[in-house]
């Protein structure tokens, strides 16, 4: 709905810690696993969406600009996240042990707080994490969303014409809140998905998640699948095994950069054939001014 | 030396402001002719690596290398910039967008990490770096001492960029007309002026200021070379044309204002003053102020984009006007 929120990077790192946090301690106390990934679920979501809350509320009440602010949310959840483990003693950090001595670490997700993947066997087997599943999930909901509910059909109207949006009646506040706490939650989401089904702890190490920039990332596959979310799962697939590519080829040959290099010249590419969807170009030879007239031969 | 922390917190506000500095006025520069370039932070970026570059591979003295390494940085920005330019002015793409893809590009994981790890600059400090112009002697005066004299050549030429841009914007013709172009393009259409390519030009001088502001971070602070070494800086810059409402009187004050926030952690630390989690609060406050600041002044104004171009972020297209 014209709302860009830039934030997702720092949603995903607060969804992750709030992610661990629920993994330590509803898997730590024996119960069953089920129980303990969807209390890592939920408490991602709520993260994230917490998260997103600040520009969304200073966006409808203030009329900040949400760009910006989400986007300088980033950094201080990164500072957060570091802080944590590197500058506290906080409930995610390790503190026993020779290794914490040694090094600053976080603690390891207890066995029942992982995630289950589901192995396809082709190619020597496919996994699939449990975080891919709930995606497929939330980009359909979100597709019903959008194009079958009330809700998505006000938002739509809000981002094409807020003024019309407004003489119909429609909440904009509420509307924005609203967007932007779902829009965080989903990134929240994708911080937890990244402590259960890949990293089993908190990854505070600079170059761990943070150097991913998944939430940038999120933002190229969004523009790129043209803001529809069916669209997303396969830009998401793409561009999500050219970031996996990038880091498995990297070394001399291929240094890190080449990533976003590569997925800015994708968007650059994109951005500019937009013109072709939005305008029909004819080719017309410009018209010459008059030839001036030709010494008759007479 | 011994000085207050306030002295020491406003001469480093300077030195630390003078990227933010170059980099808001550059922006202001490409708002004012109605284009919003959110790809600041990627346009430093590659000025800070290309800056770098050139002083560790020129083999000259070091005010030529470094002046040379200045005008490679502003270029590699301009360059940059030509691309959001080319995106947004002739092909009409969405202006946010497009400059978020320019900071994708050339950011923290894209062109400069790729140019910084292909040129190995990892590896060693700046071989030429920007010191302070006036002697010893001076800086040892009370007060002015420090706030003054004590600083690069990059942070004079800046004050006289101020006051070059104030008076291009209100004295002069062209300056003039890029206002016009800005407020009501199909207007400075009709009058004559080329719209194209007052937009052009402005977004490739905010693109050369930005890389200039990176140049100022490698060269004049840090002095090597890291991954997204700005560390969010563009984005701060973005926001203090916002809040400078569009004067580049302003932008210097708000600079120097998160300059200093910027060097409020080492200084406490010196001090040794500890304030609940120093380590989180004083790093994260550049970012934290930047919103409350942004709020303030979106709130507090009954016309909300005080000084706003009328037409920014949209594209002009003749034949819609």
């Amino acid at each position: 709905m014209r709302l860009f929120n830039i934030g997702g990077e720092g949603q995903l790192y607060i969804g992750a810690i709030t992610g661990a946090a629920a993994g330590l301690y509803f898997g730590g106390n024996g119960g069953p696993s089920a129980f303990a990934i969807a209390a890592m679920v939920i408490a991602g979501c709520a993260g994230g969406a917490a998260w997103a809350l600040i520009p969304g509320i200073l966006r409808a009440f203030f009329r900040t600009n949400e760009i910006i602010t989400s986007l300088m949310l980033n950094y201080v959840a990164g500072y957060l996240l570091t802080f944590l483990i590197f500058n506290s003693q906080s409930y995610w950090r390790q503190t026993s042990g020779f290794n914490a001595s040694v090094f600053p670490t976080s603690k390891d997700l207890p066995n029942s707080a992982l995630w289950p993947a589901a192995t396809v066997h082709v190619h020597g087997g496919v996994a699939l994490p449990l975080g891919a599943g709930i995606a497929l999930l939330v980009a359909a909901v979100l597709w019903v969303l959008y194009s079958r509910t009330r809700f998505g059909f006000e938002a739509t109207v809000l981002g094409d014409s807020p003024r019309a949006a407004r003489y119909a009646g429609m909440r904009t506040r509420r509307k924005i809140i609203a967007v932007m706490a779902i829009s965080g939650a989903i990134a929240g989401l994708g911080g937890a998905s990244q402590d259960g089904d890949f990293r089993h702890t908190l990854d505070a190490d600079p170059n761990g998640m943070q150097r991913q920039f998944y939430g940038y990332s999120g933002i190229v596959v969004a523009a790129l699948a043209r803001y529809n979310p069916l669209a997303v799962l396969l830009v998401a697939f793409l561009i999500g095994g050219l970031q996996n590519a990038g880091n498995s080829l990297q070394g001399a040959d291929f240094p890190s950069g080449l990533v976003g290099v590569i997925q800015g010249i994708i968007l650059f590419s994109a951005l500019g054939g937009e013109l072709l969807v939005r305008y029909r170009i004819r080719v017309s030879r410009r018209r010459r001014p008059a030839p001036e007239p030709a010494p008759e031969a007479t | 030396m011994n000085h207050s922390l306030a002295v020491v917190l406003i001469a480093s506000g300077i030195t630390y402001g003078t990227p933010l500095l170059y980099a808001a006025l550059g922006e202001l520069l490409a708002e004012r002719s109605g284009v919003l370039n959110l790809g600041v932070e990627g346009m430093m970026l590659i000025g800070a690596v290309m800056g770098f570059w050139t002083v560790q591979r020129l083999h000259a003295d070091t005010g030529l290398a470094l002046a040379a390494a200045v005008g490679v940085a502003a270029l590699a920005g301009a360059v940059v910039a030509s691309i959001h330019a080319f995106l947004v002015i002739t092909l009409r793409a969405s202006q946010i967008v497009s400059g978020l893809a320019v900071t994708i590009f050339a950011g923290a994981a894209g062109l400069s990490s790729y140019l910084g790890n292909d040129f190995n600059l990892g590896e060693n400090p700046a071989r030429h770096t920007f010191h302070a112009v006036f002697p010893a002697s001076f800086q040892r005066w009370p007060i002015v001492g420090p706030i003054v004299f004590d600083h690069n050549v990059l942070v004079y030429v800046s004050w006289a960029l101020v006051v070059a841009v104030w008076l291009y914007l209100t004295r002069t013709r062209p300056g003039l007309n890029l206002r016009a172009v800005g407020d009501a393009p199909g207007a400075a259409d009709a009058m004559g002026i080329d719209v194209i390519a007052y937009r052009y030009a402005h977004v490739l001088a905010g693109g050369a200021f930005a890389g200039v502001a990176g140049a100022t971070i490698t060269l004049g602070i840090n002095t090597q070379w890291v991954d997204g070494i700005t560390n969010g800086a563009g984005w701060i810059a973005i926001a203090l044309v916002i809040f400078a409402f569009w004067r580049p009187e302003l932008c210097l004050v708000g600079a120097y204002f998160f300059g200093a926030l910027q060097d409020l952690q080492p200084e406490l630390q010196a001090r040794g003053i500890h304030l609940g989690p120093t380590a989180l609060w004083t790093n994260a406050l550049p970012y934290v102020m930047t919103i409350v600041v942004l709020v303030l002044v979106s709130a507090s104004s009954t016309r909300r984009w005080l000084g706003a171009p009328a037409a920014l972020g949209t594209p002009y297209v003749r034949e819609e006007r």
